[in-house]
């Protein structure tokens, strides 16, 4: 919800000190060690499956086998089985896939939303208002799994790669935030390009961008997370198995626990497969990869109004 | 962050500051605003195709709709794919069942957890521990429903790692992922890792913006600080907790989806068939087209009817809700 006026960033807001404060005191010690306690436990809850998911996709199989599963730090950690998944085969294909589909996808969602939340910031364009509703409406009433289905199938995308991107080219909660983030903008500067005789496309290239380059790359990593994530697209539209993208490859992998074979997985010339924990870890530390190195870009800017999110859910 | 005040879904009142501008510019520049319009052209095909003709395509929920005929040439059957909601078909009503109550169960144990959280981290003392506690804290909520299943099913299944300690210590072992009667405990606890930390986000921003004077003139009239709390935090997130329970309700017929149509194999439909899996589970797997899409039909109708009444609750509250017409 919050932020539509993102021109008030939180964080630059002057930090107190809280022990100044009656009231934001951190209370009696006990009090204090407790609240601490709780929050380590749940960092710990957080991060522990991250370590023991990195550790086991790193250990060799030695080690594997002798702790009977999983471990906690790699003795002598080891690529193998990145190597094994990523030397062509099913898990390579699918990064390929999962990637091409967050970068194609991306950018068109991006394209898309710029052009739609800038054409709805101007007031009184053609259209203007008819365009907001149903923007708006989207939110409101979603039209259920079999109708999309049916359309996608109608439009004959099933197993095409377009299935992936089309149905979810725009979020309207995504152009409500660009939109407002336009409507900021001082109107000066655009009347005044106006008056100097720039047609609508150069105000928005020229001016508009330049000036939202930060929340323009919020929103733009927020779709790049959701064209990663998505699971469910893949599940109902693609069906051949050599189309998939990481998630389904998960699912069916980590999740079904389905075996993966000797065409699917090249281990280096005369070496055998590595174990099973440990390709499974691996193709889970592939799928969060991507997620861990925006992550810091999008905490930078979480604070400057995508807030919205939370919300969102 | 505002609009806990000033909610999103507002178009009205969005436009109205700009209503007088607009009127004038439309008049003196007819060229440029329908040389805008173009700009809403890709959006507005990809909303009308992906979105508006397949709502119209729900009255198939009216038919007995077969594939290879179409809509066009499907029979007309008038309600009689509604006679599983009416007359309790078993199915329908085990997913009914089992969607009201996961829905309780996640609004009494995933709702307070972010607004405890959101306390204990409000009052730590260092502001970098603070950041960096967030920043742990926010990641499960990027990470996709494959993920987080497969993690807890690494962590908690049958040769995870909790049963790894427990074998090697001979403490037996313990099945969590599969057993039928955790179901619905394993699905809260996967929601609570994933989005506790973010839910955070709204509560923290609400916390820093009560005003200070207000704990220091509680302390004055000798308040301790768990009344502090009572008296003044607490009362400070009412607004937006109200926000938040409202766009939960609206949301009450969904629960997690993905997260269940991932797990549903090991437990059986009884206990894990929710209103969303039994629409794709008949529809799309089991070829009842019309049932399931009457079945979707009325969980959105209800769904929006949910969250109109909802916000008319919240005004009747004197809160603000989600918007105002």
């Amino acid at each position: 919800m919050t932020t539509l006026s993102p021109s008030r960033p939180v964080s630059r807001r002057p930090q107190r000190s809280y022990s100044a404060i009656p009231g934001e005191t951190p209370g009696s010690p006990p009090w204090r060690a407790l609240k601490s306690l709780i929050l380590l436990a749940c960092v710990v809850l957080v991060l522990l499956p991250f370590v023991a998911i990195i550790s086991t996709s790193l250990a060799d199989a030695n080690q594997i086998n002798k702790a009977g599963g999983y471990v906690l730090w790699p003795d002598s950690p080891s690529f193998t089985s990145y190597s094994a998944l990523l030397s062509g085969g099913l898990v390579s294909k699918a990064m390929m896939v999962s990637v091409g589909v967050t970068v194609v996808g991306t950018t068109l969602s991006l394209g898309c939303s710029i052009m739609l939340a800038y054409g709805l910031s101007r007031p009184g364009s053609f259209g203007h208002k008819p365009v907001l509703m149903l923007l708006l409406m989207t939110m409101l009433f979603a039209p259920g799994v079999i109708p999309s289905y049916l359309m996608v199938k109608e439009l004959h995308l099933i197993n095409s790669y377009w299935s992936l991107i089309l149905p979810s080219l725009i979020n309207a909660f995504n152009v409500i935030v660009l939109r407002s983030f336009f409507m900021n903008l001082p109107g000066e500067l655009i009347d005044a390009a106006r008056v100097d005789g720039a047609s609508e496309w150069t105000i928005l290239r020229r001016i508009v961008l330049p000036l939202s380059k930060a929340s323009v790359a919020v929103i733009g990593l927020f779709y790049a997370v959701t064209y990663w994530n998505a699971f469910f697209n893949a599940l109902l539209y693609i069906n051949d198995a050599s189309k998939w993208p990481m998630q389904l490859v998960l699912r069916t992998y980590v999740v079904n626990n389905a075996a993966l074979s000797g065409g699917q997985v090249n281990a280096a010339a005369g070496a055998p497969i590595p174990p099973a924990q440990s390709l499974q870890a691996a193709i889970l530390v592939l799928s969060i990869v991507p997620i861990v190195i925006v992550y810091p870009f999008l905490q930078r800017h979480m604070n400057k109004g995508v807030m919205v999110g939370a919300v969102k859910g | 962050m505002t609009t806990l005040d000033q909610p999103a879904v507002r178009p009205k009142g969005a436009e109205e500051s700009r209503g007088s501008r607009s009127r004038k510019a439309r008049r003196s520049r007819p060229r440029r605003n329908t040389a805008l319009f173009w700009f809403l052209i890709p959006g507005l095909v990809v909303l009308l195709v992906f979105h508006y003709i397949p709502l119209l395509g729900n009255v198939i929920a009216f038919q007995d709709y077969q594939p290879y005929i179409g809509i066009m040439h499907s029979r007309w059957t008038g309600l009689d794919n509604f006679d599983v909601i009416f007359n309790g078909d078993e199915q329908f009503v085990h997913a009914l069942v089992n969607t009201l109550e996961l829905t309780l169960i996640q609004v009494i144990f995933v709702f307070p957890a972010p607004i405890l959280l959101a306390l204990a981290m409000n009052s730590l003392v260092s502001e970098r521990i603070k950041k960096w506690v967030q920043n742990v804290l926010y990641l499960p909520h990027f990470l996709s429903w494959v993920v987080v299943v497969s993690l807890f099913q690494q962590m908690l299944g049958n040769d995870g790692m909790l049963n790894l300690f427990l074998n090697s210590h001979d403490a037996g072992s313990w099945n969590i992922i599969g057993n039928p009667d955790l179901f619905k405990t394993l699905l809260t606890s996967q929601v609570i890792w994933k989005d506790t930390g973010w839910g955070t986000i709204l509560f923290l921003a609400a916390l820093s913006r009560v005003d200070h004077n207000l704990y220091e003139a509680a302390a004055m009239d000798g308040a301790s600080r768990l009344r502090q709390t009572w008296h003044v935090t607490l009362p400070a997130l009412r607004g937006l907790v109200i926000l938040l329970l409202i766009l939960r309700l609206g949301d009450a017929l969904s629960v997690g989806f993905e997260q269940i149509i991932l797990q549903q194999g090991g437990v059986g439909l009884e206990n894990s068939q929710v209103l969303d899996t039994y629409v794709y589970n008949n529809g799309l797997i089991g070829g009842q087209w019309g049932v399931s899409a009457a079945v979707g039909l009325v969980k959105g109708v209800v769904g929006v009817v949910l969250v109109l009444g909802a916000n008319k609750i919240a005004h009747l509250f004197g809160e603000e809700g989600v918007y105002r017409s």
